[in-house]
């Protein structure tokens, strides 16, 4: 069974007068321990994507099922439990909350799920470790550098052992050497047997996934899968335009 | 158990938000400070002028019965107007009163004047004059604090003597003895055999400016035509009812009443003076109520308008939170609970302030203080202020659609 299914999706925005079809009917498997990028020109519906694989939001039509439950028919209880339970968000701007500490932003999706505090702040401490921030615990996002704070966000993302790590333009606020060192983590943490999905436009990042699915107005443009060459020298195969 | 781990962990998170933002949750809950000030100020106040009364009234004594021409308390003009037309109760009905009344413990006729007391080059005016006998002393509790009271014979003799009140002593002898003095009340001279204790006041007129002189010099000076009242000791306050309806048979008899007439007097108890007091505390606590309220609402309606704008500062937060798992409830709940503590502080720092206050008042003006339960009632009402300002920003805050909120800068 797959880990993500997704069968003739559809989303429609009203706009005023204007209907905006943002996604016209995509289907989609990811398996379990998949790496996948998605990729598209702005406006091609990646985002809409995202927000639909994320349980952030619901499809006008179309079956979504998620671990085998099925998000498409759920109310926005169960949804924010899902979120909480399958999904781990990266942010293109880290969002992390500016008041709370390393490890108690990492906490939070423990408190969402009801964790009692001592246990929380062991498996916090573990994720922070896990993303090389064991010494960094008690910061603030203001006192840590742009790919500490990324990797802080990473480590919120992994605290509740999520199905997916859903990781939108995660690298899009860093300078390429800090970029690289998030991707390798990445990498890292795809070996450790997570599902990782990465949104994004940049091809360098893109190139690390095993999987690249292309969209295109609303739908789905390309979906190639490769074994990567060792390391950076990874091969694209060309991708069919339509 | 699981709702007391998410509110919990919500005070947590809004005690980090509102810890985050001191200076405005100090001015922001200002209002509330004003608001529970005033409130709890105003029960104390209420509460210090019921402990004072209920103090200066238990000088009248629970179990005692004031026979009179008129009621304490008329509920209208027209009724007042109908007691002019009784009939004195004058000294020979007093004594007859006396001489039937054996079942209870003291009478005593009382007539009131005002005078001007003088002794050498001193003096003071509107002195209360009161004539009575020697029953007087037991039913109104007037403790002697030098020399002695009326005696039996003081009472029915001939002898102008008199006992003063402690204001009266002070004023007219600033040094010396004033026991076995004559001192002049209006133009006749009497002797000082006695002086009382001070007895503070009640309703803010002195007990202690008065001179107490024997009924026979009182109705002979003040003419025979004064009004007297029977104050009547029962000591029966197990059945007060029952004593009551004793004294108004013999009333009715000594005023010779035909059966189906009605009574030309009246029986008046402290219990009218507590029921009188109550009307009108209740007045001024309603207007109280009133004003404070307004305070409140005004504090109230400041919270509200920056917990709007800490929702739209934080919508992005918000929809961090609701991504990684917060439901709307969770979110609601902090929003409230943020407001609820913002309240809940300035209701603290509020009832501190007024606590201060009423330990500067009951210093210098009146007795006043805060109950247990005034002080849980205000800070109920800061509570329920929180949760009225709150609930509007907290509702925004929960609806928000993660996507949208996300999306915000």
């Amino acid at each position: 069974m797959s880990l993500i299914r997704l069968e003739n999706i559809t989303r429609c925005y009203q706009m005023g007068e204007e209907t905006i079809h943002a996604l016209r009917g995509v289907s989609l498997e990811i398996e379990r321990g998949e790496y996948v990028a998605i990729m598209g020109p702005s406006g091609s519906g990646k985002s809409t994507l995202m927000n639909l694989i994320g349980c952030l939001d619901t499809p006008s039509s179309g079956g979504y099922e998620l671990n085998g439950a099925r998000v498409s028919e759920m109310d926005d209880n169960e949804l924010a439990a899902i979120r909480n339970r399958e999904i781990g968000f990266v942010f293109q701007t880290f969002n992390l909350l500016a008041r709370l500490n390393a490890l108690r932003n990492v906490e939070l999706p423990l408190v969402y799920a009801g964790v009692p505090s001592g246990e929380r702040r062991r498996l916090a401490r573990e994720a922070l470790a896990q993303v090389g921030l064991a010494d960094r615990l008690r910061h603030r996002p203001n006192q840590l550098s742009g790919g500490q704070r990324q990797r802080v966000a990473i480590a919120r993302a992994l605290v509740n052992r999520p199905a997916i790590l859903l990781a939108d333009e995660p690298t899009g606020n860093l300078d390429s050497k800090t970029g690289e060192e998030i991707m390798a983590l990445f990498v890292e943490l795809w070996r450790n047997g997570n599902t990782i999905i990465i949104v994004t436009h940049e091809e360098d990042v893109a190139r690390r996934a095993r999987r690249v699915i292309r969209l295109r107005d609303g739908g789905i443009a390309g979906d190639d899968r490769h074994k990567p060459a060792s390391g950076e020298r990874a091969v694209i195969t060309p991708v069919a335009q339509t | 158990m699981k709702f007391l781990h998410h509110f919990r962990e919500a005070i947590g998170a809004s005690l980090d938000a509102i810890r985050a933002n001191k200076m405005r949750a100090g001015l922001s809950t200002l209002g509330i400070v004003i608001g529970i000030v005033t409130v709890t100020l105003m029960g104390a106040a209420i509460n210090g002028l019921n402990q004072a009364f209920i103090r200066s009234i238990s000088s009248m004594g629970a179990d005692v019965l004031y026979v009179s021409r008129y009621d304490w308390f008329p509920a209208n003009q027209a009724e007042w107007g109908q007691w002019r037309h009784r009939s004195k109760i004058n000294s020979a009905e007093a004594e007859a009163f006396s001489q039937r009344a054996v079942s209870v413990q003291a009478v005593a006729p009382v007539g009131e004047d005002d005078a001007t007391v003088k002794y050498q080059g001193r003096s003071g005016n509107g002195v209360d004059v009161i004539g009575t006998t020697d029953g007087y002393r037991a039913i109104n509790g007037a403790i002697v604090a030098q020399g002695r009271f009326l005696t039996v014979f003081d009472a029915a003799g001939t002898q102008p003597v008199c006992v003063i009140g402690s204001a009266v002593a002070t004023n007219l002898f600033r040094t010396g003895d004033p026991i076995g003095q004559d001192i002049k009340i209006d133009d006749q001279f009497y002797q000082v055999i006695g002086v009382l204790e001070p007895e503070g006041a009640m309703l803010g007129w002195s007990l202690d400016n008065r001179v107490i002189i024997p009924i026979r010099q009182f109705l002979q000076q003040y003419g025979d035509d004064e009004d007297i009242d029977l104050d009547v000791k029962t000591g029966n306050l197990a059945n007060l009812p029952e004593a009551r309806e004793t004294v108004r048979a013999i009333m009715r008899q000594v005023r010779h009443l035909r059966p189906g007439q009605p009574d030309d007097f009246t029986i008046n108890q402290q219990d009218q003076f507590i029921g009188w007091f109550h009307r009108q505390t209740r007045t001024i606590a309603l207007i109280g109520l009133f004003i404070t309220s307004l305070a409140l609402f005004v504090g109230g309606i400041g919270i509200m308008n920056i917990m709007f704008v800490s929702v739209i500062e934080r919508t992005r937060e918000i929809g961090v939170c609701k991504a990684i798992g917060a439901r709307s409830g969770t979110v609601l709940l902090q929003f409230l609970i943020e407001a609820i503590c913002i309240c809940l502080f300035g209701g603290v720092i509020g009832l501190s302030l007024a606590w201060l206050a009423t330990l500067a008042v009951s210093k210098w003006l009146f007795p006043a203080s805060i109950s247990a339960v005034v002080a849980g009632a205000s800070l109920l009402v800061a509570v329920a202020t929180g949760v009225a300002s709150g609930l509007l920003p907290a509702w925004r805050a929960a609806r928000m659609e993660p996507v949208e909120a996300l999306r915000s800068e």
